[in-house]
């Protein structure tokens, strides 16, 4: 039997000797994660239906990082159910606040998914981790509850669409964009119960923060994962990472006949920044169209582009800069090491110098959640990944999304501006 | 399983933060989510809702966020089942896990808002009583069936470990 990368994966992760999509099975997780929304329920039903030990106490990955630093009381308590839980079972890799930052910058970043790892996340961008080369799906609480139980998930094994980028990147366009594009040409549904996997000499050029950019956003498109074959770029990622390592890595490819479902290909020579428009992340426009789109606030962060190259850039751009007057920059490190880095290499800096502010990781204004809500009528560019009615607040506020040179560009200007302007 | 009622209408790609916003999941009690249900798309839904009335969309429903809370919103404010072209992969993980009832259907179309509805779910069936018509639709696979007929996962779950 031919394999895609996803196959295998599940495959190895199941008791069978082949599978074939469509098929139902049942699968061995290596990760189970939650966060202070989706832990909660996951935590209450595995009580209310008398369990008393979670499956493996080193499996389960709990992050406070969507209302936390905890926003309101509300909140707090949500967090304190995942620190209390954590406690009685006893779970090493319960991250508080000081210790954490958004959970699909933080795994990574600690070695904690590994690729050929098979996990689950009660958070829809866990397919981020796909760009490790690991089958990485975002679930529901009551799987994750499951998964607490024994371990297992239910899965319908997905077929896999096949995305090839050739050609050279444009200066100023990155994942961010690549994956902005995808989804513009072939809708939020165009890869709905699908596995997307990205491929071609672009992405063997990618570096490692671009490709989970680009995984990041494959639930955008409705897939189940977002995969890229594991290379030298992730092997060197992973031997980078804290040691010991918890497990051996496995670097699974595609074999050359595996079936795809759909197979894409673009020559990206001529690809501009892309930006989102309200109020669907497929309603994609390059940049230089959107030029008279004025904006009140930017933000620049998230599980998309929180991380240490995009605060460089963003840096770059903004080094001895104002931003428009009037304008809110907003800029989210995603997790503590990224803050302390950006600190260092004077970031940090920058951005309050700027007119910016830098604040502690977390979720925070992308899903609405606190820390950059936006009012009625307001406009609001961002590195993040959905710009739905009232995402980011009021059901009459406006969210672009793009790159986070577009972004830090654009804060300077005031308006929707293409970096090369600069 | 009969379910009656009248149908509400929506789009294509409803997505879970139109479904519950964000700033709701400081809660997890689905009679409290409910009051907040689709609020920022329509925000006469509560309203107009009566106990047992069916939400009828297009394709892609309940794409987005992870949220168990939506389907959990739509349950708590006195929706029976949901028939949409398709559901966003979670959403359908998500109804099936605590047991909301939902079908897939390639005739949303021929329903209108407000018509009178009656689905029988074992066999698939959607019955527009405004209309006349029956429309069918695909059950779902074995293991799915099973799942449900367990009322939910940690139903199923506890049988097994039992």
């Amino acid at each position: 039997m031919s394999y895609t990368i996803a196959e295998k994966i599940i495959l190895a992760h199941t008791d069978k000797k082949d599978i074939a999509p469509g098929e139902f099975v049942e699968a061995k997780v290596d990760v189970a994660l939650g966060n202070d929304i989706t832990a909660p329920i996951a935590i209450g039903e595995f009580k209310k239906f008398g369990f008393k030990k979670v499956f493996d106490k080193n499996k389960i990955v709990l992050v406070p990082d969507h209302f936390a630093p905890a926003k309101d009381l509300r909140s707090a308590n949500q967090c304190k159910i995942l620190a209390d839980f954590s406690k009685e079972q006893e779970i090493k890799n319960y991250f508080e606040v000081g210790c954490m930052g958004i959970e699909h910058a933080l795994l990574p970043e600690l070695g904690l998914v590994l690729p050929g790892d098979l996990v689950i996340g009660a958070d829809s961008h866990t397919c981020t981790y796909g760009a490790l080369g690991s089958y990485s799906t975002g679930v529901g609480s009551t799987d994750l509850a499951r998964a607490f139980v024994d371990g297992k998930i239910w899965l319908k094994v997905p077929p896999s669409i096949k995305f090839i980028y050739k050609g050279k990147l444009n200066k100023w366009v990155g994942g961010k964009d690549l994956i902005l594009f995808t989804i513009g040409q072939i809708g939020v549904d165009g890869a709905l119960y699908k596995v997307m996997e990205f491929t071609g000499p672009v992405i063997k050029g990618l570096g490692i923060e671009d490709r989970l950019t680009m995984s990041n956003m494959a639930i955008e498109a409705g897939a189940r994962a977002g995969l890229i074959e594991p290379d030298e770029i992730t092997k060197k990622y992973v031997a980078s990472r804290r040691k010991p390592l918890k497990h051996k890595p496995k670097y699974y490819v595609s074999d050359e006949d595996a079936y795809y479902d759909k197979v894409y290909e673009w020559d990206i020579s001529k690809l501009e920044p892309q930006v989102a428009c309200p109020h669907l992340p497929s309603n994609v426009k390059p940049v230089s169209k959107l030029r008279k789109t004025k904006i009140d606030q930017v933000v620049i962060g998230s599980c998309t582009n929180g991380r240490i190259s995009d605060l460089r850039i963003a840096g770059k751009i903004l080094k001895g800069k104002k931003i428009k007057q009037g304008l809110k920059l907003i800029v989210i490190p995603a997790t503590q090491k990224i803050y302390l880095e950006a600190v260092k290499e004077g970031l940090a800096e920058i951005f309050v110098k700027a007119g910016g502010v830098f604040e502690t990781p977390s979720c925070g204004p992308c899903l609405g959640g606190h820390m950059g809500i936006l009012a009625e009528g307001e406009v609001c560019l961002a590195t993040t990944n959905r710009n739905f009615i009232g995402r980011m607040g009021s059901p009459k506020s406006f969210v672009y999304l793009s790159n986070p040179a577009v972004a830090a560009t654009s804060a300077i200007t005031g308006t929707i501006t293409h970096p090369n302007v600069l | 399983m009969i379910l009656k009622g009248k149908a509400h209408k929506f789009a294509d790609d409803v997505n879970t933060d139109d479904i519950i916003a964000a700033k709701y999941l400081v809660s997890t009690d689905a009679k409290e989510l409910g009051k907040h249900c689709m609020e920022s798309i329509s925000a006469d839904f509560i309203s107009k809702l009566n106990i047992g009335d069916i939400i009828v969309a297009g394709k892609n429903f309940g794409c987005g966020s992870s949220r168990e809370h939506a389907p959990l919103a739509i349950k708590g404010c006195g929706i029976s089942a949901v028939v949409a072209s398709s559901f966003a992969a979670i959403f359908f993980r998500n109804a099936i896990n605590i047991g909301l009832p939902f079908l897939e259907s390639h005739d949303v179309d021929k329903i209108s808002d407000g018509d009178e509805l009656e689905i029988d779910l074992s066999g698939g069936i959607i019955k527009n009583m405004s209309r006349n018509e029956e429309y069918k639709t695909q059950a779902f696979p074995g293991f799915l069936q099973e799942i449900v007929e367990k009322g939910g996962l940690m139903n199923w779950i506890k049988a097994k470990e039992v």
